[in-house]
C-alpha cells in the first residue's frame, strides 16, 4: 500500500457537491440549459399563483360564505360540508358506528406497516376474513340493538371506502381462482374461466352498473328484490375480478415448470403446490399490476354515482351546487381529488414496501 | 401405502420398478419404445445416452410427471395409472433431483426441506425441521439452513435439492443430469454426496454423463438411443467392450475430452 503508484486523488470539483449535480444535470448542455430556464420560468408561473389561492390567499375559519372575502381559496366551505363528505346522509346520531369502523380499519392496517409487528398475520388475516362481517353489523344496523340504516343513506367517505374495500378483499381471491381456472388442464373449467373473463372484461364498467341497478330488478322474481349496494358491489367485484384474474395469469405464466415439477415430484397435490410453491411467487411478481388494478378499483368506485349513490366525488359535486356558497367548485374537487390521491398513493406505496420485504435475492 | 410397498417388495422379492414394453409418443413423434426395466431394491443404475434419446422421458415416467401411452410401470408392485390419489403416494416414495435444481426461491434453505414432510407426510413443524437439519448435516451444509437458495452456489443449491428428497425418506431416488449444470469444481462435491446414498444402500436410478461416477457407483449401466434401451451391462464390461456401434461411437465421443 505504501508504494501505491496512483493514489486516490479527490475527484474533480466539477463532478462533486451541488454544483457538479446541476453542471451535469441541468446545464450540460445549451440546450438542457435553456429548457431547465423554461421549466423554471413555468413552474414559477404556475405554482405561485396556486400557492397564493391554496395557502397564502385562503380562508380556513369560520361557518359560512361570509368568511370567504379575501379571494383566495374558501376551504371554509370544506370545513363546513365536511360531515357530508364523510358520512353522506347517515344519521347523526349513529356517526359513531362509522367512526368505528374508521378506528379500527386504521388499528389494523397500522400494524402491516412495521418490519415485524406480534401476530402482524394473525391481524391480516382478521382485517380481510372478520373485520368485514363486524363492519357488516355495524353499518348496516338492525341487530344488537343498533338502528337499521338503509344504504341509501350510505354516502361520502364512508361509502368509497366501503366499496374499495369489499371490492378489493372479493376481486382478489375470485381472481385468483379464475386465474387458476383459466390454466387448469380441464376443458370444462377452462372455458367457464374464459368466457366469464372475457365477458366481464368486455363490457364497461358503467354498463355493468347500470344493468345491476336498472336490469337485474327486471330479470328477478317479484319480491326477490335486494339492496342497491349491494347490487352494484357485486358489478364491481366481477369485474375487477376478471381484470385480476389476467394479472395474475401474468405472474404464474412466469413461473418455470420446474417449480411445478418439483412441487408434483415431492408429492403436493394441485391445491397445494399452487397455494404453497406457485401462488407465493406468482403473486410476488405480479404485486405492481395487482396494486394497479386496486387503484384502479378504487377510482372506478366514483363511477357509482350514475347509479344514485353518493361516494365521496358525488356528495362534493351535490354540495357545491349549493346557491348558499357562490362558486366552490374548485375548492370542493380539489379535495376530492385530493382524498383519492392520499389513499391510493398510500397502497403505491404499501406494495413497494412489500417488494422490497419479499426481495429474497434470487435470480431465475 | 408405505405398508402397501413394504408388502409388494417382501413379495415381489425386493421388484422397485418394473416397466414392461412402456411406449410413449409426443404427438407423432415415438419418444419411447418399447423399454423394459427391472430394477431390484438397493440397484444403482446409471442411464447415459445421446441428447434427446429419451433418458429424462424414461425417469420422469416413473413418477408420473410423464405418462406413457403403452404398457406397464410399476413401483413397488403398485402399478401407475391415471388414478390421482395412487400416483401422489407413488411420488411421496420416490424422490426427484433435477438438473436446475428447481428449489423453491421464496422459501429458505430449510423450509425447502421441512415443507413436503409438513403438508404431505403430516409430519409436525418441529419434528420436520429436526430431519431436515439431519439430512443437512448429511450434504455437509447445516450452516446454509437460514438462507435463500439464491444465496448458495449451485453445487450446495443442488445438495440442498438432494436433501429435500431424502426428507421425505423416499425408497427411490431418480436424478436428471444432477452435475451438467455445474461448474466443474462443484461437480464433485455433488457426486460425493451421491456416492454416499448409493453406500447406504438407496436405489438410485441416476441420468448422467460422469463415467468415473457411473464405474465406482453403478450395478448396471444402460445406453439408450432412439427412444430405446440399446445396451444394458455391467460397468466394467460396458465400458471396456461395448457391444453395439453406436454405444461405441457414443463412448469415444464422451471420453475423447
Ligand atoms: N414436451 C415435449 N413435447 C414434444 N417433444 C418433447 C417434449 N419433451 C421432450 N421432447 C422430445 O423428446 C425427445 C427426448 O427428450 P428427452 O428430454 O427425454 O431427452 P434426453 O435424452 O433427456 O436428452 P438430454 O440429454 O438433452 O437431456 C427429444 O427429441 C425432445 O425434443
Ligand atoms: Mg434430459
Amino acid at each position: 500500500m505504501t508504494d501505491l503508484k496512483n493514489p486516490s486523488l479527490a475527484p474533480p470539483v466539477t463532478t462533486v457537491g451541488i454544483m457538479g449535480w446541476m453542471r451535469q444535470n441541468l446545464f450540460s448542455t445549451p440546450l438542457n440549459s435553456g429548457l431547465t430556464v423554461l421549466a423554471v420560468a413555468f413552474i414559477y408561473l404556475l405554482l405561485v399563483p396556486f400557492f397564493q389561492w391554496a395557502v397564502w390567499n385562503a380562508d380556513w375559519t369560520g361557518s359560512d360564505q361570509s368568511a370567504c372575502t379575501s379571494g383566495g381559496a374558501c376551504w371554509v366551505f370544506i370545513n363546513a360540508r365536511m360531515e357530508l363528505f364523510i358520512y353522506g346522509f347517515f344519521p347523526t346520531s349513529e356517526y359513531w358506528r362509522v367512526d368505528l369502523v374508521f378506528a379500527l380499519l386504521a388499528v389494523l392496517i397500522v400494524p402491516q406497516f412495521f418490519e415485524r409487528f406480534p401476530h402482524k398475520g394473525w391481524i391480516g388475516f382478521f382485517t380481510l376474513t372478520g373485520f368485514p362481517v363486524l363492519v357488516y353489523f355495524l353499518l348496516v344496523g338492525g341487530s344488537f340493538g343498533l338502528e337499521p340504516v338503509e344504504s341509501g343513506k350510505w354516502g361520502g367517505l364512508m361509502l368509497t371506502l366501503v366499496l374499495a374495500f369489499v371490492g378489493i378483499v372479493a376481486a382478489l381471491p375470485i381472481g385468483i381462482l379464475l386465474a387458476l381456472g383459466r390454466r387448469s388442464e380441464m376443458p370444462v373449467i377452462r372455458t367457464i374461466c374464459v368466457c366469464f373473463i372475457e365477458l366481464w372484461r368486455g363490457v364497461p364498467l358503467i354498463s355493468v352498473l347500470f344493468m345491476a341497478s336498472v336490469m337485474l330488478p327486471l330479470f328477478l322474481p317479484d319480491g326477490v328484490n335486494f339492496d342497491k349496494l349491494l347490487r352494484a358491489l357485486i358489478g364491481i367485484v366481477l369485474f375487477q375480478s376478471a381484470y385480476m384474474a389476467e394479472v395474475i395469469r401474468g405472474g404464474l405464466q412466469a413461473i418455470p415448470k420446474g417449480q411445478y415439477e418439483a412441487a408434483r415430484a415431492l408429492g403436493l397435490g394441485y391445491w397445494k403446490s399452487m397455494s404453497l410453491i406457485i401462488l407465493p411467487q406468482a403473486l410476488k411478481l405480479v404485486i405492481p399490476g395487482i396494486v394497479n388494478t386496486f387503484i384502479a378499483l378504487f377510482k372506478d368506485t366514483t363511477l357509482v354515482l350514475i347509479i344514485g349513490l353518493l361516494d365521496i366525488l358525488a356528495s362534493v359535486q351535490s354540495a357545491i351546487v349549493d346557491p348558499a356558497w357562490g362558486s366552490v367548485s374548485t375548492e370542493g374537487y380539489l379535495f376530492a381529488a385530493f382524498s383519492f390521491w392520499i389513499f391510493c398513493f398510500s397502497m403505491s406505496r404499501y406494495s413497494q414496501a412489500l417488494e422490497r420485504k419479499l426481495e429474497t435475492g434470487y435470480q431465475r | 401405502m408405505t405398508e402397501a410397498i413394504d408388502q409388494a417388495s417382501t413379495a415381489d422379492n425386493g421388484l422397485m420398478i418394473e416397466m414392461a414394453d412402456v411406449h410413449k409418443w409426443y404427438g407423432d413423434f415415438h419418444v419411447l419404445r418399447n423399454i423394459n426395466l427391472e430394477v431390484q431394491k438397493g440397484e444403482r443404475i446409471v442411464i447415459c445416452g445421446p441428447s434427446g434419446s429419451g433418458k429424462s422421458t424414461m425417469i420422469r415416467c416413473i413418477n408420473r410427471l410423464e405418462e406413457h401411452q403403452r404398457g406397464r410401470i410399476s413401483i413397488s408392485g403398485v402399478e401407475l395409472t391415471g388414478d390421482l390419489k395412487n400416483i401422489e403416494r407413488i411420488r411421496r416414495e420416490v424422490g426427484m433431483v433435477f438438473q436446475h435444481f428447481n428449489l423453491f426461491p421464496h422459501l429458505t434453505v430449510l423450509e425447502n426441506l421441512a415443507l413436503a414432510p409438513i403438508w404431505v407426510r403430516k409430519t409436525p413443524r418441529a419434528e420436520a425441521e429436526e430431519i431436515a437439519m439431519n439430512y443437512l448435516e448429511r450434504v455437509k451444509i447445516p450452516e446454509q439452513a437460514g438462507k435463500y437458495p439464491g444465496q448458495l452456489s449451485g453445487g450446495q443449491q443442488q445438495r440442498v435439492a438432494i436433501a429435500r428428497s431424502l426428507c421425505m425418506n423416499p425408497q427411490i431416488m431418480l436424478f436428471d443430469e444432477p452435475t451438467s449444470a455445474l461448474d466443474p469444481e462443484m461437480i464433485k462435491e455433488v457426486l460425493d454426496v451421491m456416492v454416499e446414498l448409493a453406500q447406504d444402500g438407496m436405489t438410485m436410478l441416476c441420468v448422467t454423463h460422469e463415467m468415473g461416477f457411473a464405474k465406482t457407483v453403478a450395478n448396471r449401466v444402460i445406453f439408450m438411443d432412439e427412444g430405446q434401451i440399446i445396451e444394458e451391462n455391467e460397468p466394467e464390461e460396458f465400458f471396456t467392450r461395448p457391444q453395439h456401434d453406436r454405444t461405441k461411437l457414443f463412448l469415444s465421443q464422451i471420453l475423447e475430452h
